[in-house]
């Protein structure tokens, strides 16, 4: 079966700096990648790498077995941010279905709708963005990201600014994602959070993968000793 | 993606562009207002008996549009940049052509909004006749604001992630104006001196080489100017 996303000996060098250096990971249907780390060890960069939003020095990335950025893998990807990537003078509701359009579906307004509502917030999803919390930025900004029912979800803290209502609501989402055939890469500086989705965990330090194995059976405590050894 | 594709994708981002500057009209205005009051300050320091209002006003005209056509221009990046907006726009399936093309497609409506009304502004204050020209003023003023939207565009999107985008814009983008400011001012004072259309189609010529040049050109460089 072809993997949703494939990630080979990816390389990404600032400046002199090995950012990430040879990164190797697949991620197949139905499959959840959490990765960890400290600030500065790569996650971000990996996950812009995955999502075609920066070109690896050397390595190749590819989603559904098409090489990025080609727009017809884009066509699978879903990106959640710590930043919303919305427009603060549209509401949310013009944000989704602008998202919508961009991807070509049949009724973006209805998708729009739909998304919304799955993120419990199509009652607030008509006030310009800058009205709203930053934890209901987040949700718009996450239904905009699940609109065209991406089948490779790349989040990058997506837990940032939600309250608990909003990250139990996230978490549900992930997982029903997930379950329904979705591949996740998730990055979190949580590992609680992060171990309860994942199907594989990652540890990254320096740029690259220094600890990589399926998260069935991963006691989270025995992770977190094992993650502070690591990183420290 | 097929030319129809492309051009819906742009249309899309230029609708969506438009949208925002409606809701906020903070860069229209400030354009508006500077063309406005760029003209009353050339009116104020102008020496009626030293030199014409025909010889003067194309010039007036022409540094007017271009310096405040910057500030919309600058505008356009400014909203993809605030929250990472950009990032969402690249992973979307939209070839970046139509990137660029919906940006330029929002810039040339912001543009000639800003011509529509200094325009007659101009000819009010300084007293040119137009007369019988008007139609082939604003042909002017629209093949001119098609070139400088297009390298606007194409700086705007190069600069928009640097700290300095706001200086960078037009000390980049100013030599670039030069060929289409040039045969604009030129056909303009042909124009408001009264002189016969046919005089201006030589610069009408050149003026459309250059807009035909810089569109295509800016179409080709601007995905190179979105790469990391």
């Amino acid at each position: 079966m072809t993997p949703r996303v494939e990630a080979q000996d990816l390389v990404r060098i600032f400046g002199g700096r090995r950012a990430v250096d040879g990164v190797r990971c697949v991620v197949q249907a139905g499959e959840c990648l959490a990765l960890f780390g400290p600030n500065g060890a790569g996650k971000t960069t990996t996950l812009r790498l995955l999502a075609g939003l920066l070109t690896p020095t050397s390595g190749e990335a590819r989603i559904a077995g098409l090489r990025l950025p080609a727009p017809t893998a884009r066509q699978h990807l879903g990106l959640i941010s710590h930043r919303t990537m919305l427009y603060e003078a549209l509401t949310g509701r013009e944000n989704v279905a602008f998202s919508a359009r961009l991807y070509g579906l049949s009724d973006p307004d209805a998708a729009a709708e739909r998304a919304l509502r799955a993120l419990r917030i199509a009652d607030r999803a008509d006030v310009p963005v800058r009205q709203l919390s930053r934890g209901m930025q987040q949700r718009v900004a996450i239904a905009r990201a699940i609109v065209h029912g991406p089948d490779v979800l790349l989040a990058d803290e997506p837990y940032t600014g939600l309250d608990e209502q909003g990250a139990t609501a996230l978490t549900a989402l992930l997982r029903e994602r997930r379950d329904a055939g979705a591949a996740l890469v998730l990055v979190t500086h949580h590992l609680h959070e992060g171990l309860a989705l994942a199907t594989h965990a990652a540890i990254m330090r320096g740029g690259r993968f220094v600890r990589y194995e399926p998260a069935a059976g991963l006691d989270p405590a025995a992770y977190a000793s094992t993650y502070r050894a690591l990183v420290a | 993606m097929s030319p129809r594709g492309l051009l819906a994708s742009a249309g899309l981002i230029a609708r969506k562009d438009l949208a925002i500057e409606f809701r906020t009209r903070s860069a229209f205005l400030s354009a508006l207002v500077l063309s406005l009051l760029a003209i009353v300050i050339f009116y104020f320091a102008w020496d009626p008996t030293a030199v014409g209002a025909g010889d003067l006003a194309p010039g007036v005209l022409w540094v007017t549009f271009t310096f405040s056509g910057l500030l919309g221009l600058h505008r356009s990046f400014g909203v993809e940049a605030q929250e990472g907006a950009m990032d969402a726009l690249l992973i979307a399936p939209v070839p970046r052509q139509a990137i660029f093309l919906g940006k330029a497609l929002a810039n040339l409506v912001f543009v000639l909004g800003v011509q529509a009304v200094a325009l007659p502004a101009m000819v009010l204050f300084y007293g040119v006749g137009v007369g019988a020209a008007w139609p082939a003023l604003i042909g002017v003023m629209v093949l001119a604001a098609i070139g400088l939207v297009a390298i606007g565009t194409l700086f705007a999107g190069l600069t928009a992630n640097t700290r300095l985008a706001e200086l960078l814009l037009p000390v980049l983008a100013l030599p670039f104006f030069v060929p289409i400011v040039m045969p604009a001012a030129q056909a303009t004072a042909k124009l408001l001196a009264g002189r016969p259309l046919a005089e201006t189609f030589a610069w009408l010529r050149i003026l459309l080489a250059f807009d035909l040049v810089f569109v295509y050109a800016c179409m080709l460089v601007f995905p190179a100017t979105l790469d990391d």
